[in-house]
């Protein structure tokens, strides 16, 4: 992606967010039932779809990419783990919003309801997949084991999501997204809503790409330090006068066994 | 790949009859945890019955564990896995057949646990047939997403820490629907403990699936 069009969505994300800070606070209206309480609308539903649907979603098809072999690259693998990292944020973020939501509606921070638990639940499913992330391997290995991994636990989502269901039901039903997609406010309420979904989807796709730009300097960096550090022992055997044996090769490859090698060649020639 | 799965599961069946780390380890680990459970609960018999199936349940997720550690546990010997790899033998086949000898050994610690919960806790079941059919489900399900998950950890030396971690709530469905079918087969309440058959069936056929579908790739990671 280029740089211009990722600072695009940025700004677009700044500002659209902006736009919503000010409608929710003080354009639209308190609610009847609810009160302030109700500006919350504008916040916890669009981080929820982002962290539920969008972020895992895209976590899930990008990992099924990896896996298939015609489309095996590693930026299926690095889309993956960026969106699964703010995903997780955004995760959090619901879970807090929806607590702060809850004391003054329900009286309680936590409840057991099976939506609060489900997603609890993916937080903690997708916590485990950054921890297998940062086990180190080769970007290959890690991204197979990484990419089974998200697949396995998105597997499970549906079924959490019933079990939990069944097993206990206090949230109120969805409110924009409802079967005959007919929203059930009103108003300067609505686009508020509307607009805080486009918001926070842009502030979650820049993000997205912010995490990826990060995830492949950090490769090349990695690959640069290896390329330094093996033409830094190369300079320091021909220092000391001894030909490193075997003779240099044109390129050093970017892999990670030969930096150990290389080092002891220098330590030998001294 | 039925063969292959026969092989492997014999495999890891012999082994563990010759050195006996489930028989030793991993069911008084399961026992324990029932008495722990009783010792947090306190002493009243009404409340341990109200607590027993899940407790049950519970002790078989961490026994789910462990068995599944071990499972790739008397793999890390030098080179057996990549000899696993060269054998020939089919993923699908190889998958099978270590879920199957999972699923053998939680069966029997199941049942020792039963004994356990009818012993300790007093519980007694009155639709034993909806019970016996939730155990089979569920360890259907909890063995092959446990070989899934041990799979994918092993070789890793963060390993006994990430297993936990990424494995239990996977489980966690089947804790709950194992549970609540067992509270209602101790009732007699038959028709909502069927209801919770449906959660473990088809937890335990995606993750069959995802087994057999997933194993070579996996393998392939390690």
């Amino acid at each position: 992606m280029s740089p211009a069009l990722r600072r695009g969505i940025g700004v677009a994300a700044l500002v659209s967010t902006a736009a919503t800070v000010w409608l929710g606070l003080w354009v639209t209206p308190p609610s009847t039932q609810q009160g302030n309480l109700v500006r919350l609308v504008y916040l916890h539903p669009a981080i929820a779809w982002d962290a539920l649907y969008v972020a895992f979603g895209l976590s899930a098809v990008c990992s099924l990419l990896y896996l298939w072999r015609r489309t095996r690259s590693l930026f299926w693998d690095r889309l993956a783990a960026a969106s699964v990292e703010v995903g997780v944020v955004f995760n959090a973020l619901t879970l807090v919003t929806g607590s702060i939501w809850g004391r003054p509606t329900w009286g309680v921070w936590w409840t057991w309801d099976a939506r609060l638990t489900s997603t609890a639940l993916l937080l903690v499913l997708f916590l485990g997949y950054l921890a297998l992330r940062r086990v180190p391997a080769e970007p290959e290995v890690r991204a197979r084991r990484c990419a089974v991994a998200a697949l396995v636990a998105f597997v499970d989502v549906p079924i959490v999501h019933f079990s939990v269901n069944w097993w206990q039901t206090l949230h109120q039903n969805a409110t924009v997204l409802n079967a005959d997609l007919s929203p059930r406010i009103h108003g300067s309420m609505a686009w508020t809503l509307l607009l805080s979904f486009v918001a926070l989807t842009l502030a979650f796709v820049w993000m997205v790409t912010v995490r990826y730009r990060i995830e492949v300097m950090r490769d090349q960096v990695g690959e640069e330090e290896l390329e330094v550090s093996l033409a830094e022992r190369w300079a320091e055997a021909e220092l000391t006068g001894a030909p490193p044996v075997p003779a240099p090769g044109p390129s050093p490859e970017a892999e990670v066994s030969p930096a150990v090698p290389a080092g002891e060649r220098a330590g030998s020639g001294r | 790949m039925w063969r292959d799965a026969l092989l492997v599961a014999g495999k890891d069946l012999r082994i563990e009859l010759r050195s006996r780390v489930a028989l030793w380890q991993v069911l008084p680990f399961a026992v324990l945890a029932l008495v722990l459970f009783a010792f947090a609960l306190g002493p009243s018999p009404v409340a341990m019955r109200r607590a027993a199936p899940g407790l049950f349940w519970l002790a078989v997720l961490f026994s789910t564990v462990l068995a599944t550690q071990r499972s790739f546990a008397v793999e890390a010997g030098e080179g057996t896995r990549d000899g696993l790899r060269l054998s020939g033998l089919d993923p699908a086949g190889i998958f099978l057949g270590k879920a199957a000898a999972v699923f053998v050994q939680l069966a029997a610690l199941e049942l020792v646990l039963w004994a356990g919960v009818t012993l300790l806790f007093g519980v007694r079941i009155h639709a034993t047939w909806l019970a016996v059919i939730a155990c089979l489900l569920a360890t259907v399900g909890l063995s092959s997403a446990g070989v899934v998950y041990g799979a994918l950890s092993a070789g890793l030396r963060v390993r006994e820490t990430l297993l936990p971690l990424l494995v239990l709530p996977i489980l966690a469905p089947v804790l709950l629907a194992g549970s609540r079918a067992w509270s209602a087969a101790i009732d007699g309440a038959v028709s909502s403990g069927v209801g919770w058959l449906r959660i473990l069936a088809p937890f335990a056929v995606a993750y069959l699936a995802v087994g057999v579908a997933l194993y070579g790739p996996l393998q392939e990671a390690g």
